[in-house]
């Protein structure tokens, strides 16, 4: 049995990858930072930038501790429903906002991870996918979600008290300055030791485990930790769209992070970043045509499994032999 | 107290559906090492082809009841054969992710030609009607979905554990170099163990025709209620998930006559309490 | 991209409009049809609404004075996120003035908040929260058709009078079902009526026998059905099998329309009980528009009331802002305009709209005909009773919108 293709070339020449990885994360900023002067509509690639770090965060997980979550949706919508319910009803400032979101999800994550993480494989993505139908319910009827009316016009306040949000093209600034900032969490976490032990728990988890890893514990906390890093993409969702809704709960949602992850390359830096853009933009054009969108996440789920494992940035990686 | 053996009896109609389902599951799991998350939306077409059958051909549901599980074990087969067949050898979530995207797919092409509200399917006429069993008024299609899906659980049971085609299924789930050794075209008896389990979800689907609207997303959100199901009984006997499957619609049944805000959740609680207690499953060998 | 349908010849207007040396700045209007294309409610606004929004067009004659005006229109799966993104971009980069349709409560109050925060208009006549003009009212929304506290004003203080005085309600467990639960056994409580109790089932409930089984316990005359969408098809359909009509007791759907019972089918639905304030069977000008929207409908269905609601909603829109001039752009100022002038259109009659956003019309209790007594395609409903426009939604004077305390 071959592990997910994931094209993490690894242990080879580190510093000429770094310095790939580099520049394309200076390449990637410079064009993010130009966003606006563009006339590319500002809110959907705010939309996108949430969806990129709830892909990176998602592929964490199993691009680096193979763990395939089908219920990554929960830690997105509790992040949401928090911190609306947070800003709207009590009233809180923004970054207070968000750091509730964020603490909720990662506290989600961690008694759903505790729960999950014992069994693998296949199962960890029924656990999971069972798990957040379960919230899925509890939010469904919580008072505080408003069923399926959700969480309507949330204020977007001042950032610190002096950055007004209500302004698209600060509140831009501020979604990607988030977004950076989940980025390099993430790609720090990686290039880390404890990134280099998940590999080798996902290589082979017995010979970690002989080694002297306590496994389970490294899996729960890149658990929590892809949570919390979810959690402030559902929290800084919420000043985009200025609203909370069993959307973001549902498991439609957890199959969608898998695809932009997979369209993306699971494994890959970049990755999830390409494949939100190209699901989002799909999503925005093929809008009027219902159903379709659906059918269509479906085929290219089907066609990415069968012919394109490494996804976008992993092909384009392969054919360079680079790793990005 | 009446009411109770009411609710006993409702549950373990819903419990015939969580069986067959949670089987057609086990079966391909055993043997391809795939979950099948296409299984929800086979179930859908299997309810759909009874209605074309109806409709279109004015074939009753006794013919249903044959010729839906055959048309889906075909389109099953076709799977199997076209995609599912290319991923040996892969990491089993590829299966996962594959089956999620061709549920995808089969949901929305049902939802853009027949829309989401559902096409009505009636109850056949020798069917109809109930018996009152002075506890409660059970409908007499009620009943017979019980008794159906039981004989056809065990039926099932009985090939894979007691005849000498079960017996070579088995062997190959363990070892399929050696049974290739004997002869025996293992690839030609994955492709049909998927279509036997495929078969089982479209049964389901025309049992359940009758009972709710034959909808696109019928089963879109059962199959994640029936993978809780496998995971409580755990994936390595048969007669384990025909047993869970019933057990837990009857646990379903109760839940909503003494606390019924908890009756959609209680299924995923008790996988949650079963994991914690013992994480391979009921019946479930180590993984 | 959300489809453009360019409603008129174009040519012709500008062609008007240079002959006539009139810059058409402020006669320029875009209209956006939000509703569900391809989900549960397809069928009730979807594609057909659109239709509607088009004869609304037409019949106001306004191309031939030179308005060019266009419709846009899009899916928003039911989901308020995916609303709202329409709805700002709509209004950003499509310059759109008014919303129509908007079916869907959650996405209803999400355009709500999004058309008072950019000025411009939406006459919903999909959503069914009654919070519309109640907590959540705004200067720029008007309420067309229904909402839920009409329902249950309506079906619940009806049925009492009618002999149905013992109730026990069927209720999907979240915001939505308890909503109706409660505005209704307090209408029936107020009428007289005693309510037995109520089960509540979660939402999208395949096998609803558990809840049938208490019902028919309770021996409540009235079974009230607080779901909407496939859980009421499906209760009522189950209820059939489990002889819960046939034994006595009546459903009230509190939320149903034709296209329920249209996919239910007769032998199903017969004797069930609702409110509509739509029937297009109810005299010759309904009658005459449903001929025409059933031709051009795909279906060939006939209209509904959140499609008419559509229609008729845009015929007052048109009127006022032709006896203004035009200048549709600020949209606080048009609904205001709006409620100034009594309605009166061909589908609903005459009405006006109040203070608070609320347009009101008289309410129709429906009975569901027996496979025998209908004589066609389409004719489904028993005219029961009719409660008079200012009896049938939430008087003023228990309305908390802020806009009445000035």
């Amino acid at each position: 049995m071959t592990t997910l293709s994931t094209s993490s070339a690894g242990n080879a020449k580190p510093n000429a990858l770094m310095r790939d990885e580099m520049w394309a994360f200076l390449v990637m900023t410079a064009l993010l930072v130009a966003v606006p002067f563009s006339g590319i509509y500002p809110f959907f690639v705010m939309q996108a930038l949430c969806f990129a770090l709830f892909g990176c965060a998602f592929n964490l997980l199993i691009g680096y501790g193979g763990l395939l979550s089908f219920g990554h949706a929960m830690f997105l919508g509790t992040a949401g429903y928090v911190t609306a319910h947070a800003l709207k009803v009590w009233g809180v400032s923004p970054e207070i906002g968000i750091v509730l979101g964020v603490g909720a999800s990662a506290a989600l994550g961690l008694i759903t991870g505790l729960i999950a993480i014992r069994r693998q494989g296949i199962y960890f993505s029924m656990i999971t996918l069972a798990l957040s139908q379960l919230i899925y319910f509890i939010y469904l009827q919580a008072p505080f979600t408003h069923g399926e009316d959700g969480i309507q016009g949330v204020p977007q306040g001042m950032l610190f008290g002096f950055i007004d949000l209500s302004k698209p093209i600060t509140l831009y600034y501020v979604v990607l300055a988030f977004f950076l900032l989940g980025f390099l969490v993430i790609y720090r976490t990686i290039n880390s030791p404890f990134g280099e032990v998940l590999k080798a728990i996902r290589e082979n988890e017995p010979r970690a485990i002989s080694l002297g890893y306590k496994a389970d514990q490294y899996k729960l906390m890149a658990f929590v930790l892809s949570a919390g890093l979810v959690g402030l993409a559902g929290a800084v969702k919420v000043f985009v769209a200025q609203n909370a809704s069993l959307t973001d709960v549902h498991w439609t949602m957890s199959g969608e992070v898998v695809l932009i992850a997979l369209v993306g390359g699971l494994g890959t830096v970049f990755g999830p970043v390409v494949g939100a853009f190209i699901i989002i933009a799909m999503q925005q054009y093929l809008a009027s045509f219902g159903q379709w969108v659906l059918v269509i996440q479906g085929v290219i789920f089907v066609v990415c499994v069968l012919t394109f494992r490494r996804g976008v940035i992993g092909e384009i990686g392969h054919y360079f032999k680079r790793s990005l | 107290m009446q009411a109770l053996y009411a609710q006993l009896l409702v549950g373990l109609i819903n419990g015939s559906f969580y069986a067959l389902l949670s089987l057609g599951l086990a079966v391909i799991f055993g043997m391809l090492n795939i979950i099948n998350f296409a299984h929800g939306a086979l179930y859908m077409m299997g309810a759909f082809v009874a209605y074309f059958l109806l409709q279109y051909l004015g074939l009753s549901y006794w013919w249903a009841l044959i010729f839906a599980p055959i048309v889906v074990g075909l389109f099953g087969v076709l799977l199997e054969r076209t995609m599912l067949q290319w991923l040996t050898g892969l990491d089993h979530l590829y299966g996962l992710l594959l089956t999620f995207g061709i549920a995808l797919i089969v949901q929305g092409l049902f939802q853009n030609y027949f829309g989401s509200s559902g096409l009505p399917y009636a109850i056949p006429d020798l069917l109809k009607g109930g018996v009152n069993l002075g506890f409660m008024y059970l409908p007499i299609y009620r009943g017979w979905v019980v008794v159906f899906s039981l004989v056809v659980c065990l039926a099932t049971w009985y090939m894979i554990e007691k005849t000498q085609l079960g017996a070579y299924l088995r062997a190959a789930t363990e070892n399929p170099t050696l049974v290739r050794a004997f002869g025996i075209n293992v690839p030609r008896m994955i492709t049909l163990t998927y279509g036997l389990g495929v078969g089982l979800a479209a049964l389901a689907g025309v049992l359940s025709a009758p009972i709710n609207q034959v909808r696109p997303l019928m089963g879109a959100d059962l199959i994640i209620v029936v993978f809780a199901v496998v995971v409580i009984g755990g994936m390595g006997s048969i007669m384990g998930s025909i047993i869970t499957g019933f057990a837990l619609g009857v646990i379903e049944g109760l839940t909503k006559y003494f606390y019924p805000e908890a009756s959609n959740t209680v299924v995923f609680v008790l996988m949650v309490l079963v994991l914690l207690v013992k994480p391979t499953g009921l019946t479930g060998r180590a993984a | 991209m959300p489809k453009k349908i360019s409603a008129l010849m174009l040519g012709t207007a500008l062609a008007l409009a240079a002959a006539t040396g009139a810059v058409a700045q402020d006669k320029n209007i875009k209209v956006g049809v939000l509703t569900d294309m391809s989900g549960l409610y397809a069928d009730l606004g979807g594609p057909g609404s659109v239709i509607a929004a088009q004869m609304a067009i037409e019949d106001s004659g306004l191309a031939a004075k030179g308005w060019k005006i266009d419709i846009v229109s899009a899916d928003h799966q039911n989901k308020p996120d995916v609303g709202t993104n329409i709805g700002r971009q709509w209004i950003d980069v499509e310059k759109v003035d008014i919303f129509v349709d908007v079916l869907n409560s959650g996405v209803g109050l999400a355009i709500n908040n999004l058309a008072k925060e950019k000025n411009v208009v939406m006459i919903n006549s999909g959503a069914a929260t009654s919070d519309l003009t109640n907590a959540q009212c705004s200067p720029n929304t008007i309420h067309w058709v229904y909402d839920t506290y009409m329902l249950a004003n309506s079906t619940g203080d009806a049925l009492v009078k009618a002999g149905g005085d013992s109730w026990y309600f069927l209720t999907a467990d979240y915001a939505f079902g308890h909503a109706l639960e409660r505005d209704t056994s307090a209408v029936v409580t107020k009428a007289g009526g005693k309510v037995l109790g109520a089960v509540k089932h979660p939402l999208n409930t395949a096998d609803f026998s558990s809840f049938l089984l208490q019902a028919q316990a309770s021996k409540a005359k009235i079974v009230g059905l607080s779901n909407a969408g496939g859980d009421t098809t499906n209760s009522i359909k189950q209820a059939a099998e489990f002889g819960i009509v046939k034994g006595g007791q009546k459903l009230a759907g509190l939320l149903l329309f034709i296209t329920d019972v249209h996919s239910l089918g007769l032998n199903v639905a017969q004797g069930l009980n609702f409110t509509e304030t739509f029937y297009w069977d109810l005299n010759d000008q309904t009658r005459a528009f449903a001929k025409k929207f059933s031709e051009r409908s795909k279906t060939k269905a006939m209209p509904s009331m959140v499609q008419a609601g559509v229609y008729s909603g845009l015929i007052h829109y048109f009127k006022v802002l032709e006896a203004n001039g035009g200048n549709p752009k600020d949209g606080a100022k048009v609904v205001s305009l709006m409620k100034n002038t009594k309605t009166d259109d061909t589908l609903f009659g005459k009405g006006e709209i109040q203070p608070n956003g609320r347009k009101i019309h008289p309410a129709y209790l429906f009975e569901v005909k027996k496979p025998a007594e209908s004589k066609g395609p389409w004719d489904y409903y028993k005219l029961v009773g009719t409660t008079p426009a200012d009896k049938a939604f939430r008087p003023l004077s228990e309305s908390t919108c802020p806009l009445l305390k000035k």
